[in-house]
């Protein structure tokens, strides 16, 4: 539309030495009559730069292809005003740093890398950047240590807060504690219950509405715009936020499915939080007869650390039940304590708590398993203790036993109470018998799930977090703790993973700070992690739509709904930018202004394919750009060489791949196709979660259409790779590229 | 208010450009802030950019600093100074004055990474990124995923009136005659990420290090795991290069130590736990013993070590090590150890000993008024100051980037606050 593109090719870094700078300018003056193009020696210094300025400023250029270093590479200098579009073609880490210098082939890569980032440019558009009324107001649901937390973290920066509690008093499952296990120098002392202080500080915060006893009636739209109804008692209202911290916290782990240590057996066993009440409430004494409690047996990993309960370490008990020990022997130094451990888990600082306890003359520590706890004759309980370090069965009396019971996250398993939910449908509308059958018996399996909804967003899929591991929605990242996959929310505290209180209010600051770059994000428009920033977004062009649902299915992140017919109802806000959305559809609807389709499309259709008998094979090489191009420009940095014969176009998720490329590349002529994501799997490294994934799915059917077409399956391959693989890398391109020429010319070759 | 945020509030300060620093500053910057990430080395990414892989993913760290170093190149309010250091700091939280000397690269902006003045460099230094177990050029790159992309020249070893690296550069690039810059700014707050270091494990007299060659530490094992590392990516006996047959792990070397360190350092199990996966792919025939007194693998990270603790060839021996010999012939070690669940002192040998020495915190440099605590960390208490990261406590990446995204909050709080104020 009107475009003015101008090309600059770089001649440094042996860029000049390698290739023919004054082919490649006439493949743009020639081919794509290109209104300007230049060569400097050295573009991305100052007078290089220059020049490229002054056609900006004075020549009516609008778009630029940079031909020079990989766009990983001096992205400052190449980036001019904004709302410019540019291209980048990378001449240096994989062409000349990486080919025979002024080759043939070397020089036909190069030229076909041009040709591709013209014609990409010249069907981008400018950006046009998301602009609704952003809501900077922030929801954080629960009131316990994290919620409360969060709310006066993020109302101190200056932001909304409504904070929601199911209960009728704030605090949690700390109010009832009156001690807390030390976390300040010298980590010895036990500290007062800091969250009566902050249930008051909350509480008359100007920043922070709070509501107690309220539960979420649903939760609608997107990040910045989200409608909370709300309800306590009355009337329902709505609440307009624009990100929400879930804090919803942990329950402790059922201890009736303790009865191998002992539970219900005697009054006298009882649960960590059992013992804090009797704490509170007075002198230690047995339930069972209300005599003092003259020893007392702490099993640790009451349910945790076991597959047969709670997979994980509940990463609170052990201080726990080192401060209960200290505060039995706070009140009677006398009382024997002992703890039956596998591993004592004082990380940290922590460890100076675990010295000082376990240092008082009535602590008595043994790394054993409880085989049996039972009554003694009416004199109190006997515990039968494996011993692992002596392989000795030990008794040991005590009047009173604690089971350190585990936590379990208060969250909904959204992804079971989706399938619950389409089950449901299904038995309501009970269009077949066999269908209707199929539906009851996942609704029977699925049924404990009901009512469990916290957030209930109207989500296409589903109501809440989807969980990740061992039943909390925490990240899958290392490197990102609060990457999540509904943009906007949150998980914070012992939700998300298992955590002690100290480590809850940490969380809590992270949580509320992911949550207000979400809405400050927002309002600029932008994409958050891990496009952060990013203007662009898809657009739908719906007169074509089959309804096929195919991607809002896919879309790792939930941001498109559907109305009845199974039109998509897209919500910007809640995009990631991914693409995956756009490699789903099988009709091509769904665009970036700088990232479709058809550009990609365009880009195969300018990869110059020789002739069968010129023998010079061509492959495609689709890469994930966050971890495979990376990895290919570290080879090139290396300078080792791999077959010239493949072309790279680089995706921003192997998910946003669209099967049509292929049958394109294919029916062009092309010989072969490699596809590039990341791992996937359990410890998935895409990042944005399920794209490399779904990309491989897609594949098994183009694998169905080649043999159709009677073309082998070998042509195409799809790796999952670590960035780290770069060394691997040009040994798999060549390995690929020998498969090719033993397959032979692509017989579609000339069509 | 809006406004007050983005660009009338002050900019924050982070000290410390490692996996807690560099998080503090995107996050903030995301957020709106203006920040200032001034980090002491040539390059970011810190020590976690030096380990071959994450546990308990087993993921390779650089995937993660590839998307955070492209938040910083796409955010125009973090400045990045390396090769920085604090000098002073006045004024009160809120409206702080800071001082920033910024030792010269000699490499300017306009470095293209060619490579040419290391071609042409003629002398060589030991490559402090492998603990010195192999060489770079005067003239360096760090590691190939260096950031801010550009070479340094280390001018203590320049032979007198070399210009050799000037010459060959075809850029303009570099500068011999650069000197230390001072820049100031005013800053709201100050967030103090400045790492850890691996406890000196040559004190430890008793374990050997520093006197028997194949006695190594657990970070050095790290850079001989990394496939850009000394060895690329193989584990090999510092004293014949061979591959080890038997490796033994010494948990707590120096921590939960009275004559040590007193703490413990919290990831030094989950980290031989992943070193034993390196072993084993690498040669699955190998035996690794872990010498423990407990396995700390807190929370979700039970999941990884009962992953881990299913291969055959990991033993996991509850003892603490008493002392290491060495056969002077073959360099073999012999480990002495207090076997409590044998409930006697055993001898055995094995090729290789991986000290999991621990961590102490980096505060060199810092602020005098600083609180700390008796083992050096960083404590809360002093307004403006916000610690983030391992300076505060030992923890794993997973935990120091949760702690600087809530350190990037109280940041932002105070600039916030001197928003309104000034």
């Amino acid at each position: 539309m009107g475009k003015k593109l101008g090309v600059y090719i770089c001649g440094g870094c042996s860029i000049g030495e390698s290739l023919d700078v004054a082919r490649l300018m006439s493949v743009a003056q020639k081919e794509y009559q290109t209104p300007v193009c230049r060569t400097h020696p050295f573009l991305c210094g100052d007078e290089g730069l220059a020049i490229i300025r002054k056609d900006l400023a004075e020549n009516g250029v609008d778009s630029v292809v940079i031909a020079a270093c990989s766009p990983r590479m001096k992205s400052a200098a190449f980036n001019f005003n904004s709302g410019m579009i540019v291209e980048r073609v990378n001449l240096r880490e994989h062409v000349a740093w990486c080919h025979k210098e002024r080759d043939e082939d070397t020089q036909m890569l190069a030229e076909d890398y041009l040709r591709m980032g013209i014609s990409k440019a010249q069907k981008m558009e400018a950006l046009e950047p998301l602009a609704e009324g952003i809501s900077k107001a922030l929801l954080v649901v629960g009131g316990g240590i994290t919620g409360i937390t969060a709310a006066l973290e993020a109302a101190e920066a200056d932001y909304d807060v409504v904070l929601v509690e199911k209960e009728p008093r704030l605090g949690g499952s700390l109010a009832g504690l009156q001690k807390l296990a030390p976390t300040h120098s010298p980590y010895t002392e036990l500290e007062d219950n800091l969250v009566f202080a902050k249930i008051q500080e909350v509480s008359r915060h100007p920043k922070v509405k709070v509501f107690t006893s309220t539960r979420i009636v649903k939760t609608e739209g997107q990040p910045g715009i989200f409608d909370v109804t709300l309800q306590n008692g009355g009337a329902p209202f709505v609440q307009r936020v624009g990100a929400i911290v879930l804090a919803t916290g942990a329950k402790p782990y059922d201890a009736s499915k303790l009865a191998h240590l002992g539970y219900g057996a005697s009054p006298d066993v009882v649960t960590g939080e059992q013992f804090e009440a009797m704490a509170a409430a007075g002198p230690l004494t047995r339930p069972s007869d209300g005599k003092p409690a003259r020893s007392v047996l702490f099993v640790q990993c009451a349910g945790s650390r076991d597959p047969n309960h709670l997979p994980y370490c509940s990463a609170f008990c052990c201080m726990a039940t080192l401060k209960q020990v200290d505060l039995v022997h706070q009140r009677s130094p006398e009382t024997k304590t002992y703890i039956i451990y596998r591993d004592i888990i004082t990380t940290g600082q922590y460890e100076r708590y675990y010295a000082k306890v376990q240092n008082h003359p009535a602590t008595f520590l043994l790394k054993g398993e409880v085989t049996g706890v039972r009554n003694h004759n009416g004199s109190g309980l006997q515990v039968e203790v494996k011993d692992t370090l002596l392989g000795e069965a030990v008794r040991i009396p005590a009047d009173l036993v604690v089971l350190a019971t585990g936590l379990v996250p208060n969250a909904a398993d959204n992804d079971a109470l989706r399938i619950l939910r389409d089950a449901q449908a299904t038995v309501r509308k009970n269009e077949s018998a066999t269908q209707r059958a199929e539906a009851e018996k996942t609704v029977a399996k699925l049924q404990c799930h009901a009512g469990t909804e916290i957030l209930n967003l109207t989500y296409r899929q589903g109501s809440d977090l989807p969980v990740l591991q061992d039943g909390f929605p925490n990240s899958n990242f290392v490197c990102f703790p609060y990457e999540t996959l509904r943009t906007g929310i949150y998980a914070a505290g012992a939700v998300r993973a298992p955590m002690d209180y100290a480590r809850a209010q940490e969380d809590a600051a992270g949580a509320a700070m992911k949550a207000i770059q979400c809405v400050e994000m927002a309002t600029r428009g932008q994409a958050v992690h891990p496009r952060a920033g990013d203007l662009s977004y898809p657009s739908f062009f719906l007169q074509r739509c089959t309804q096929c649902k195919r991607c809002t299915e896919e879309c790792p992140f939930g941001s498109l709904d559907e109305d009845e017919k199974g039109t998509p109802k897209f919500n910007p806000y809640r995009c990631r930018r991914c693409g995956v959305c756009m490699g789903a559809c099988p009709e091509r609807i769904i665009s970036f202004k700088n990232y479709s389709v058809d550009m990609i499309a365009g880009m195969i259709k300018a990869i110059q394919v020789p002739e069968e008998d010129e023998g010079k094979p061509r492959a495609l090489l689709f890469m994930c750009e966050n971890d495979a191009y990376p990895a290919l420009d570290l080879a090139g940095m290396n300078h080792v060489t791999y077959d010239p014969n493949v072309r790279v176009i680089p995706l921003r998720c192997l998910g946003s791949l669209n099967i049509v490329w292929i049958a394109d590349a294919l029916s062009r002529g092309i010989d072969g196709v490699m596809l590039m994501g990341c791992k996937y799997g359990e410890d998935y490294q895409c990042h944005f979660a399920k794209g490399s994934e779904i990309a491989n799915r897609r594949l098994e059917n183009v694998k169905e259409t080649l043999q159709r077409l009677q073309l082998e399956p070998e042509r195409i391959e799809v790796w999952q790779f670590s960035i780290d693989e770069y060394g691997k890398l040009p040994q798999m391109i060549d390995k690929f590229m020998n498969r090719v020429r033993e397959l032979g010319p692509n017989p579609y070759k000339g069509f | 208010m809006a406004d007050a945020r983005s660009s009338n509030g002050k900019s924050i300060l982070v000290i410390g450009g490692g996996v807690a620093g560099l998080t503090t500053a995107i996050e903030a910057a995301e957020a709106g802030c203006q920040v200032i990430l001034v980090e002491k080395s040539p390059f970011l990414g810190g020590r976690a950019v030096s380990f071959s892989l994450y546990f308990p993913k087993l993921c390779p760290p650089t995937c993660g600093f590839e998307i955070n170093f492209r938040r910083i190149k796409n955010n125009p309010r973090i400045t990045v100074l390396t090769q920085a250091e604090l000098t002073s700091l006045t004024g009160a939280a809120g409206d702080y004055e800071a001082t920033v000397k910024v030792a010269p690269r000699f490499v300017s902006e306009a470095c293209t990474l060619c490579g040419d003045c290391a071609k042409a460099c003629p002398v060589e230094r030991p490559d402090d990124f492998n603990f010195g177990e192999s060489k770079t050029k005067a003239a360096y790159l760090p590691h190939n995923m260096t950031y801010p992309a550009a070479y340094v020249i280390d001018r203590s070893v320049c032979p007198a009136g070399c210009k050799a690296c000037v010459e060959a550069c075809p850029y303009g690039a570099i500068d011999l005659n650069q000197g230390a810059q001072q820049k100031t700014f005013h800053v709201a707050a100050v967030v103090v990420a400045t790492g850890w270091a691996p406890y000196d494990a040559s004190k430890i007299s008793n374990l050997g290090f520093g006197r028997f060659p194949n006695v190594v530490t657990n970070v050095m094992l790290e850079r001989m795991a990394a496939v850009n590392g000394p060895t690329g990516g193989k584990i090999l006996r510092p004293s014949d290069g061979k591959e080890p047959a038997s490796i033994a792990f010494v948990q707590c070397a120096g921590s939960r130590d009275e004559n040590h360190l007193p703490y413990c350092s919290s990831v030094c199990c989950s980290a031989s736990l992943k070193h034993s996966t390196y072993i084993r792919s690498l040669y699955p025939d190998a035996q690794v013993t872990i010498f423990y007194i407990d396995v700390r693998t807190p929370g979700l990270l039970e999941d990884f070590r009962a992953k881990v603790a299913t291969n055959g060839h990991l033993k996991l021996v509850k003892g603490k090590v008493g002392k290491i010999g060495e056969d002077p012939q073959t360099h073999d070690l012999w480990v002495t150890v207090e076997d409590v669940l044998a409930g006697r002192k055993t001898t055995q040998r094995f090729s290789l000993v991986v000290l999991a020495t621990g961590m102490v915190p980096q505060t060199e440099g810092l602020p005098q008024g600083l609180p700390r605590d008796e083992f050096g960390f960083v404590t809360d208490g002093a307004p403006g100051f916000i610690g983030a990261g391992c300076v505060k406590r030992p923890e794993d990446v997973a935990s120091s980037v949760r702690d600087a995204t809530g350190a990037a909050l109280k940041a932002l709080q105070s600039a916030v606050r001197s928003a309104h104020h000034g």
